[in-house]
Formats: C-alpha cells, sequence, structure tokens
C-alpha cells in the first residue's frame, strides 16, 4: 500500500528527468538517487555523496569533514567498528571514501545482486554513526599519520598547500581538506558528533549508482533503506565569497629537496558560476580547451615548446577543472631541468601565455584537443566506477548531471577568438599567485621543520 | 554491540551463499589466440559494447635486461621510441596520434617492456593510428638529442626520488633482497649508469629485444577476428623474428637476516620488510594468495591493518603482498609511521607476520577470505582496460588461458593446510630484510 503510494509520487518525476541510460528520482525525505544503466558487466557500484568538504569548516576545525570520513567506518548502533569495511569485504566488495573541498564521499563496487548489503549498511551509518570517544582518539592520529605522509614529508605537497593559502585569502579553499595539523591536534568527538548532526542528512546527500541494474528497481531499494530516514534540513551558512584579487602573490617554502619546482595560478571561474554577472555561460569550457592548447598532451605547447625545443622544464602540467562548488583556479606546475632556475621557468610560462593572448590558437591545434575530447569520452566510459565518480561530482557541487550529455557538444563550439579571450580576461598578472619550492639541503639525520601549516584525501 | 554485529554480519553473509551461484557462471572473456610467423603470440577478445580498442605490445624487455653497467637503458629505450620513427620526428608522432584521439604510452617495469595504444574503433581514425604505432614499435630512430633531454629529465626524476622517504625505502630494499640479481636495481637506472648509456645501445637494445620471438600482442575491443588478425600482422607481424633472451639468472634465498636503516629528514619512518617471494605460475600461488589476503592484503580487515591500524593507530597504510614475476618476485610487508614509533609499529609488524606463519589463518578467516576474492571475480574483469590486464599477464607469463575460468575454483581449492604450509616453506621471518628510512637515530 506504502509502496504503490510511493510510486504515484515518483513516477511524474521519473518522465521528467529520464534521459539517455541515466535516471533520477528524489525520495519523500530529500535523498535523491541517481542510476545510471551499464550493462556490460554484471556488477555495480554503490556511491553516496554528502554536499559537506573542507569549505564547509570554520577556521580551528579544519579538516573535520575528512576525520568524521574516517570515523564513519567506526561503527553504528548495529554494527561495530570495522564491521562495514568486514561486512562488504565478505561480499567481495571493494570500499573507500574520499573528502574533497566540496563533498565527502563513500563507495562499494560489488557484483550486482549485493547491491541491497551497500544499501543497508550505508543507510545505517547516515543515521546510526556510534562516535565513541576511544575509537576517535585512535583514528585521529591514523589521520595525522596520514598528513604526515601526503603533506609533511612531500616538499611539492607542502608547497602546493602554501599556495592555496596564499591565492585565497577569504575563502576557505585556502585551508587543506586534510585540515592543518594543530587543528586535527585539538580537534573534539563533540565536534565531530555536531558536524555528523548536521550534514549527514537525506537531503544533504546524493546516492548514485552505475552499471548492471534497473533503475527502476534500484529506486526501489533505495526507498526501502533511505526510505524511513526522517527528513532533516540542513542550514546551510552563506559562503564567503573570495574577493578580487588586485595584486601579484608570491610565497617561498624552504624544506629539504633536490629539485626546485614552481606552481602558478589564476583565480578562474567553474561552471557553478559561469552564466552570471560577467562570467559567460562558455568560459570554464573555452578555459578546458585552453587547458588542452597549453598541456593536452605531448603535442601540446607546453610540451613541444618549453619541454622539447627551449629544454627548461624537465616535466610541466596544467590542471584546471571546471566543476566545483566555488569559483578554483587555473593551475600550471613545473620542474625546470638542471642548470636553470624557477624564475626562468616562469618567465618562459608566462611568454607562453602571452602570445595566447597575442595570436589566436591556430586551427589544428583547436582541432586536435577537440579530437582528444571526443575520444576521452568513450574511453572513460570503460570504467563503470568514473561514470558514477562523473554525474556524483556534478550533482554535489550543484550541477545538474545533464550537462554531461552536451559536454562534447559545449566543448566543440569553443572558439579560437574564445580561448584568447579567457585568456586576456583571467591569465593577467593581478590575478597570478606564485609558489616556489626553494630546496634546502638534505642534511643527514637532521630533521625537517615542524610542518607549516593540502587536495583530496582518500582513506 | 559487537557480538550483536557480528551476528547480525554472520547472517547477511549466510543468506548471500545463494549469490556464489551466478558468480561462478559468470562469462569470462572468451580468449582467442594464435602465433605469427615470426613468433609473436597474440591474444585477443571480441567487445564491440564501445566504439574502442586496446592495443598492448609486450616484451621480455624489462629492466632486468639492462646490461650490469648499463641500469636504465630498458627505461630510456622504452621514453625513446615516440622521439622519432621512420621520417617522422617526435613531433609529427606526437600531432598524429593525439589529432585522431589516440593514446599512445610506453613503459617498463622489472619484467615486461610494454607499448599501448588506445583509440576509437572507426577505421578512419583506427587506420593511421594503428600505421603510426607500428612505425614506431619498428622503426624507431633514437635521435641523438632526443636522448640527452631525456637522459637529462630521468636525472632529474631520480633526484625527485631522492625527496621521498617512501621512495628511498623502496629502492632500498630491492637492492637488499636481490643484491647482484638483476631486480636489484631500480628499473629508472642511477646517476652514474643514465650516463653511461649511448644511443648504439638503445639500437643494439631495440635490434636484439624488440623482435617477434620475444612479443605478446594483446588486443581488446570493437574488432572481428578476421580485423584482429590483420591487426597483428600489422603491428608485430613485420618485426624479424628475432631470438627469445636467455632465462634471468636465479634469484638467491637470503641466508640470515639484513637490516638497513638510512637517516631521512622526514617526520615519519618508512618501514619495509620482506624476502624473494614466488614466480608467476608458481604451483604454491594461490594458497599463498589467499593467506596474504588475510595477513596484509585485505585492506582494512586484514590482520596486519587491525593490528597497526585499527587497534593503535599506528599506521594510514599498513599492508604484505606478494609480487610474482618471471623470477621470484617479492614479497613485502610496508608500514610508516611517526618516528618516535617505529619500533613499536616494526615490532608489532613482526609480531602478526611471525604469528601468522607459525600458527596459520583460522577455518572462519579463510572463509571470508574466499567469499571476498570468489564474490568479488566479476569486478576484476569489468572493463577493456582489465582485460587487457589480464592477457598481457596470461600471455607473457605462459599461464592456462582458461587461467581466468580456473580462476575461482583455484580460489575454492585452498585449505588453511596449505596456506600454512605455503607460509611455512616461503616465508621465514628470521631471515628477512628490513629497511628502515626515517628521522632521529
Amino acid at each position: 500500500m506504502l509502496k504503490k503510494l510511493f510510486w504515484l509520487v515518483l513516477l511524474p518525476g521519473l518522465l521528467l528527468t529520464a534521459c539517455g541510460h541515466t535516471q533520477e528520482t528524489t525520495l519523500p525525505n530529500g535523498l535523491r538517487v541517481i542510476v545510471k544503466e551499464d550493462h556490460r558487466s554484471p556488477v555495480v557500484v554503490s556511491q553516496i555523496w554528502y554536499k559537506v568538504g573542507s569549505q564547509d569548516e570554520p577556521k580551528g576545525i579544519t579538516g573535520i569533514s575528512h576525520a568524521l570520513e574516517h570515523m564513519m567506518f567506526k561503527g553504528t548502533a548495529k554494527h561495530g567498528p570495522n564491521e562495514f569495511s568486514r561486512i562488504i569485504a565478505e561480499n567481495g566488495g571493494r570500499e573507500n571514501a574520499f573528502t574533497s573541498y566540496d563533498y565527502t564521499s563513500y563507495f562499494q563496487q560489488l557484483e550486482k545482486s549485493r547491491l541491497p548489503i551497500a544499501f543497508e549498511l550505508e543507510a545505517d551509518r547516515m543515521q546510526n554513526l556510534t562516535l565513541a570517544k576511544d575509537e576517535f582518539s585512535k583514528e585521529i592520529q591514523v589521520v595525522m599519520e596520514e598528513r604526515r605522509l601526503r603533506t609533511d614529508d612531500q616538499p611539492e605537497a607542502l608547497v602546493a598547500e602554501k599556495f592555496m593559502a596564499t591565492a585565497y585569502r577569504v575563502h576557505p579553499y585556502r585551508h587543506p581538506v586534510i585540515g592543518w595539523m594543530p587543528d586535527l591536534k585539538a580537534m573534539t568527538i563533540k565536534e565531530l558528533r555536531d558536524w555528523y548532526h548536521r550534514w549527514y542528512t537525506p537531503s544533504n546527500a546524493i546516492l548514485v549508482v552505475a552499471g548492471d541494474v534497473k533503475p527502476k528497481e534500484v529506486f526501489a531499494l533505495a526507498e526501502k533503506y533511505f526510505g524511513p530516514i526522517p527528513a532533516r534540513p540542513v542550514e546551510r551558512t552563506r559562503e564567503p565569497v573570495e574577493p578580487k584579487q588586485t595584486e601579484e602573490r608570491r610565497v617561498r617554502v624552504s624544506v629539504p629537496a633536490e629539485v626546485p619546482y614552481i606552481l602558478m595560478g589564476f583565480h578562474t571561474p567553474a561552471l557553478t558560476s559561469a552564466g552570471h554577472g560577467d562570467v559567460a555561460g562558455w568560459e570554464p569550457y573555452a578555459l578546458t580547451v585552453l587547458g588542452g592548447v597549453l598541456d593536452g598532451g605531448q603535442a601540446a605547447r607546453f610540451e613541444r615548446e618549453l619541454v622539447r625545443e627551449k629544454k627548461i622544464a624537465s616535466s610541466i602540467s596544467v590542471d584546471y577543472t571546471a566543476i566545483s562548488r566555488s569559483p578554483n583556479m587555473f593551475l600550471i606546475d613545473a620542474t625546470p631541468t638542471r642548470g636553470h632556475q624557477t624564475g626562468e621557468l616562469e618567465q618562459a610560462i608566462l611568454a607562453q601565455i602571452e602570445r595566447i593572448k597575442r595570436e589566436p590558437v591556430t586551427a589544428e591545434e583547436l582541432r586536435r584537443v577537440k579530437a582528444q575530447v571526443v575520444a576521452s569520452n568513450v574511453y572513460s566510459q570503460d570504467s563503470v566506477f568514473y561514470q558514477a565518480m562523473r554525474i556524483g561530482q556534478m550533482a554535489s557541487v550543484g550541477l545538474d548531471w545533464r550537462m554531461l550529455d552536451d559536454y562534447v557538444k559545449k566543448l566543440n563550439a569553443v572558439t579560437a577568438e574564445q580561448v584568447q579571450t579567457v585568456a586576456r580576461k583571467y591569465l593577467v598578472d593581478t590575478n597570478l599567485t606564485v609558489a616556489v619550492l626553494d630546496p634546502l639541503p638534505m642534511t643527514k639525520g637532521k630533521r625537517r621543520m615542524p610542518p607549516p601549516p593540502g587536495g583530496s584525501n582518500v582513506r | 554491540m559487537g557480538k550483536r554485529g557480528r551476528f547480525l554480519a554472520r547472517i547477511m553473509a549466510l543468506s548471500f551463499i545463494a549469490f556464489l551461484i551466478p558468480v561462478n557462471a559468470f562469462a569470462t572473456p572468451k580468449i582467442q589466440h594464435w602465433t605469427l610467423a615470426n613468433g609473436a603470440r597474440v591474444y585477443f577478445v571480441e567487445t564491440h559494447e564501445l566504439p574502442m580498442l586496446q592495443i598492448r605490445a609486450v616484451f621480455d624487455a624489462g629492466s632486468s635486461r639492462d646490461p650490469a653497467d648499463k641500469a636504465g637503458l630498458a627505461s630510456l629505450t622504452s621514453a625513446m621510441l615516440d622521439e622519432g620513427a621512420d621520417k617522422l620526428t617526435a613531433d609529427d608522432i606526437a600531432r598524429q596520434f593525439e589529432g585522431l584521439g589516440a593514446e599512445f604510452g610506453a613503459g617498463v617495469d622489472r619484467d615486461m617492456a610494454t607499448v599501448s595504444l588506445r583509440s576509437l574503433s572507426d577505421a578512419s581514425l583506427f587506420d593511421p593510428a594503428l600505421d603510426l604505432f607500428a612505425t614506431v614499435l619498428s622503426a624507431p630512430s633514437f635521435p641523438e638529442a632526443s636522448l640527452e633531454r631525456l637522459r637529462a629529465q630521468s636525472l632529474v626524476a631520480l633526484r625527485k626520488e631522492a625527496e621521498s622517504p617512501g621512495a628511498v625505502a623502496e629502492k632500498a630494499f630491492y637492492r637488499a633482497l636481490y643484491g647482484e640479481h638483476p631486480y636489484a636495481h631500480d628499473p629508472r637506472g642511477d646517476q652514474a649508469s643514465l650516463k653511461a648509456i649511448t644511443r648504439d645501445d638503445l639500437v643494439a637494445y631495440h635490434r636484439q629485444y624488440y623482435v617477434g620471438a620475444n612479443a605478446w600482442l594483446v588486443i581488446v575491443g570493437d574488432a572481428s577476428a578476421r580485423q584482429a588478425r590483420n591487426i597483428a600482422g600489422r603491428i608485430v607481424g613485420q618485426l624479424p623474428a628475432g631470438r627469445a633472451p636467455v632465462p634471468l639468472p636465479l634469484v638467491r634465498p637470503l641466508q640470515a637476516p639484513r637490516l638497513k636503516k638510512i637517516a631521512f629528514p622526514a617526520t615519519q619512518t618508512h618501514i619495509y620488510l620482506g624476502q624473494p617471494g614466488v614466480r608467476r605460475g608458481d604451483p604454491d600461488y594461490f594458497p599463498l594468495y589467499v593467506g596474504n589476503y588475510i595477513l596484509g592484503g585485505g585492506g582494512l580487515v586484514s590482520r596486519l591493518s587491525v593490528e597497526v591500524r585499527e587497534k593503535r593507530g599506528l599506521s594510514y597504510s599498513v599492508y604484505s603482498y606478494f609480487l610474482p614475476l618471471r623470477m621470484p618476485g617479492p614479497f613485502m610487508l610496508g608500514l610508516q609511521t611517526r618516528n618516535d614509533q617505529r619500533n613499536e609499529a616494526l615490532g608489532i609488524a613482526r609480531k602478526v607476520l611471525a604469528d601468522f606463519v607459525a600458527k596459520g589463518p583460522t577455518e572462519e578467516e579463510i572463509e571470508a577470505a574466499k567469499k571476498h576474492i570468489t564474490g568479488g571475480f566479476p569486478l576484476r574483469v569489468d572493463s577493456n582496460r582489465k582485460i587487457a590486464d589480464y592477457l598481457a599477464m596470461i600471455g607473457f607469463y605462459g599461464l592456462p588461458l582458461t587461467y581466468l575460468d580456473d580462476f575461482i575454483p583455484n580460489v575454492e581449492a585452498v585449505n588453511a593446510e596449505q596456506i600454512r604450509k605455503a607460509f611455512r616453506q616461503r616465508v621465514h621471518p628470521d631471515q628477512m630484510v628490513t629497511v628502515i628510512v626515517g628521522g632521529g637515530r
């Protein structure tokens, strides 16, 4: 009886949102469920995305979203610590979780018939997490070890951390996802409980399932396990907006290291901020193509001219993603060849950028970038996990995943003029931040300086 | 709470025995295999769901084939393939591949040199990509200027690795484990050996090892059997037959424990423990694989992870594995921890290992391990890329073509006594290499 009622409520939504092989519904308690069919193999991936990440963290408790992610494996009233992992393992599953600036996500990959197991466990820990003090006191040590491993003992990761703290003055992207070490040391179980209760509700979550499943069956299963969780609205505070940068910013990081390194970046819009004010809807696509012209492979300009011709860069790469909750950055990182300084390399990179502004990119370059986009869109379908990942990322930062269907079309529509326009608009010196690794001698036995107060962290 | 949790888990686990049947019935990829006139062995799986092809040419030309004083030769030869071929420059090659949306790759590990191509199957894109791939594979020109550049890049990469305590520890581990054996050195080479390599060395290495008798070709994707035969002929059929290289030297077992401590400016100490393990195709492979899942292979539920991480919070990552190679590859146990906790962490890891070797797993653990490995089998072959990985392994190591079909029965057949016996024979906790890299003294 109840179920029938449910389907009545559900059906109109289904009709509206059926699109390709992906369908979406929303449970009455606010949980969004998105299902992507891929029948190549009898497998399924289930991912739950909570719209909470390090950018939601106030000063003083940085890293709490990631610490909570660790604690999500430490048991509920029903299942003891580590039972979640044990049950998934016994069912042939692989599982993990990751936290970023924008979201916290948990996933299981299973043979398709075991999906109910993942749902039962995930629904349980959405509402019944124990958050025991003794478990927390051990697990926060694990998190600190993770920080030492990924950041404190990695010179380039330290540079990236300092870079973000310099490029952002106001917006919380300035804090590392894993948190500053003093905050990790001071964190309490009470703070975790509050964080959990504030953010872990059905209406702040998106369930993405991809694989050899039927949407209707997944929706019914989701209703069975997640449906009974009471609705609870999430109160979001207004997100701080990073004021426009008006001057070049620089930071040097001096730690024991062997090789210099440079990280440069410009504030740029993302799809979430495009189409409003003075940011045109096509700009993130043009920035993506610009990234491809500079760094989309061995034929791209950086590799061809800075690595092969000038031999000034030993390695170089561009990182820009159009998918983030707040405006992010167009990043370029590089290592000079021996005998060259980071300063020379910086000038060479800036000269490349000036050329983009001066002369439109060639038709051949545009064609090549677009050929790569078309092909890699097909290649990406080889991974069921990645397909779910793309949908979940889009949805959790507040974008319509249906935009994925138009992604190739939109990139194909980018013109040489648009590439030039975004370069002129964003890749300017008043919008530039530069962080440089200045190697100190790796003196034997001498301990590295205490870590100065970085990225996405996988559990 | 704990007991109740276990009880529920047991009920759930029981209710899923029923699902093991469809998993067993799950169709594994159908492998077609043939050999070309020049000796190259071809492995093909036809899948038409996606309009793409995954191609991998594998040669017994990994770093274990480096001459003693020229470590890094295999790696440089591989990296130089797309720097020029026939009359084409590196720019031409890059422009053509990328203009077609094709992805070219080349790399080496200790055993294999792998050259790969991923392309859309549309003939107007695939045909030119395939021709270019064949040219790069058979007629690289190894320009002198590119060699200088890639050598310089390798030297920078080596110096970067010297910044990472984990990389320093891993290199020291292989050196301590393998001594004079060609598995000992870093596949990238070292400062001195890289400087000794000349263009003539690359030409000779390519001529000797990139030949039909030393080649395995993997094709997975949107092609018919007839097309696959054509593809194979065009890629490796043109290579000279050449000769298969002589077998690698035997790996000597360790006779006594070895301890290597390296002071390093870091907040953590990285610890590696281990010894030479097994060859690919070893009859004890499945008992060791299932046993190691219990010891340190099973993510957060392994004994090592439970004792070192879950119970004590000493390490973010702690694991063990066997890496089977042509000759016995390493058995390795690894962890990292804050400098002042290293003795405690090392003591616990050693105790867990010694205890496992002495007493073996419990029946419960074996059951759980088998359920994990068999229940998750479909995940191993759920993409063209993973199928290509398996084909390369099956071909290169001469495993039976039924390897994937036999996988679940082989796992199911393992029992406690086999695991105990295999571990006692193969793993000697009192004769291990221990590498400790970190701060403090």
